[in-house]
């Protein structure tokens, strides 16, 4: 052949094997086709750890009442005792550390998620007391009333 | 051949070829366990229990790093409200991240409506996750491997891998991805898988007040989830695109899609 056929040519094997080096060295080496072959297993092993080490945020009540035992009690007495800690404290995280103090969410929004009003007959919606935010006493708080812990006001 | 020699050779041909081929096929522990593993994550989500507080898209928000106030969720609640005349009326006011706080009704364009309480027929809550289906369209379509299923069938996603090209997104009939605001690749709920294989629970389920949501082994027939999926009524959303989904809904209704 023709030394102008070789060139191109040439030049044409030197970029395979530099994509291919590429490749060599950018792809990891746990990246691969896994047990559910091609179609759904084809990904890199190593992300699951990944996964797996993302940090929580959230702790659950019993973490709560490692400190804060009597809290905790006096919620669980309540009607109140099925709203988990956090829900309105926020993630504990690492708390105490970090964060040193956990925010409360007092606000009126917070309660009405539940207690607003609606007709769902349908759904458990229908057996929660309700008020409309409109009319029930709209300018206040909820918790200058009802204690968050313990919110019927007959027993407080 | 005398008799005795054919007869031999008979008995020893049939006896080998009876034996299947498959049978001398030494197995690899991984590879039993790979085809039918002693985990498969599933979801049970109960529509009667539901009650709209939201506080599991809250949660997951918080959990999972996903901007509060961006249009995005990883899971949300759904609202139906079906009038006696026959309507179908649904809406999810920001993925229901602060609940459903008002009797108004968002139907978009055509500005929010109210139903009469009267006129209401059945109306409930649906919240809406990941299906993490069993034959996933997301991984299929996935062009550089970076969605894709673990053995115990959570569907995530890499994000060093991700090069944001939204087949996944598109591919989806659930609409359950979308793209990171943050991240900028694809995002989408992992079962919280950073919590469940550490033991945990989900960051949704944990937050429900009303045990509405619920996730477990579908492969331990002790499982509360397995044992409701088993010898309940039970529904999965979509079934005709043939994805599998494994999460499964009590009191579906075919109004909710």
């Amino acid at each position: 052949m023709k030394n102008h056929v070789w060139r191109p040519l040439y030049v044409v094997i030197a970029l395979v094997v530099a994509i291919l080096l590429f490749r060599a060295i950018y792809v990891p080496k746990d990246f691969g086709v896994q047990e559910r072959g091609y179609t759904f297993g084809f990904h890199r092993l190593g992300n699951e750890q990944e996964w797996k080490a993302f940090p929580a945020k959230y702790k659950e009540s019993n973490y709560c009442n490692e400190c804060h035992e009597d809290k905790v009690g006096s919620l669980s007495a309540s009607q109140h005792a099925m709203i988990p800690c956090e829900n309105c404290h926020g993630p504990a995280l690492n708390h105490p550390e970090d964060p040193e103090k956990l925010a409360i969410d007092r606000s009126r929004d917070l309660c009405i998620r539940c207690h607003s009003a609606l007709v769902m007959p349908s759904s458990g919606r229908n057996n929660i007391p309700g008020i409309d935010p409109a009319t029930h006493n709209a300018e206040m708080g909820c918790s200058e009333c009802h204690n968050p812990h313990n919110p019927s006001l007959e027993e407080m | 051949m005398k008799r005795r020699d054919f007869l031999k050779s008979t008995a020893v041909f049939v006896s080998g070829a009876a034996l299947s081929l498959s049978a001398l096929d030494i197995l690899e522990p991984g590879e039993v366990l790979a085809a039918n593993p002693e985990l498969r994550w599933g979801f049970l989500v109960d529509t009667y229990k539901c009650v709209g507080c939201g506080f599991c898209v809250k949660a997951c928000k918080l959990e999972n790093e996903i901007p509060l106030e961006a249009n995005v969720t990883r899971t949300w609640v759904e609202r139906y409200i079906m009038t006696k005349d026959g309507q179908v009326l649904m809406d999810t006011p920001k993925g229901a991240l602060n609940g459903f706080t008002t009797k108004l009704i968002d139907q978009n364009a055509d500005g929010m409506k109210k139903v009469a309480d009267e006129e209401i027929a059945q109306a409930f809550f649906v919240p809406k996750l990941c299906n993490h289906c069993t034959v996933p369209a997301c991984v299929q379509v996935c062009p550089v491997g970076a969605t894709y299923q673990t053995a115990d069938g959570a569907v995530l996603v890499d994000r060093t891998w991700c090069i944001g090209c939204g087949y996944c997104i598109m591919g989806c009939p659930y609409g359950v991805r979308f793209f990171h605001p943050v991240e900028h690749v694809a995002d989408k709920c992992t079962f919280c898988y950073h919590r469940i294989s550490n033991g945990g629970n989900t960051a949704c389920a944990q937050a429900c007040p009303f045990g509405a949501r619920r996730i477990g082994n579908l492969r331990d027939p002790r499982d509360p989830v397995a044992r409701a999926v088993l010898h309940q009524r039970v529904g999965i959303l979509r079934d005709e695109y043939g994805t599998k989904p494994n999460v499964y809904y009590i009191g579906l209704n075919e109004e909710v899609r």
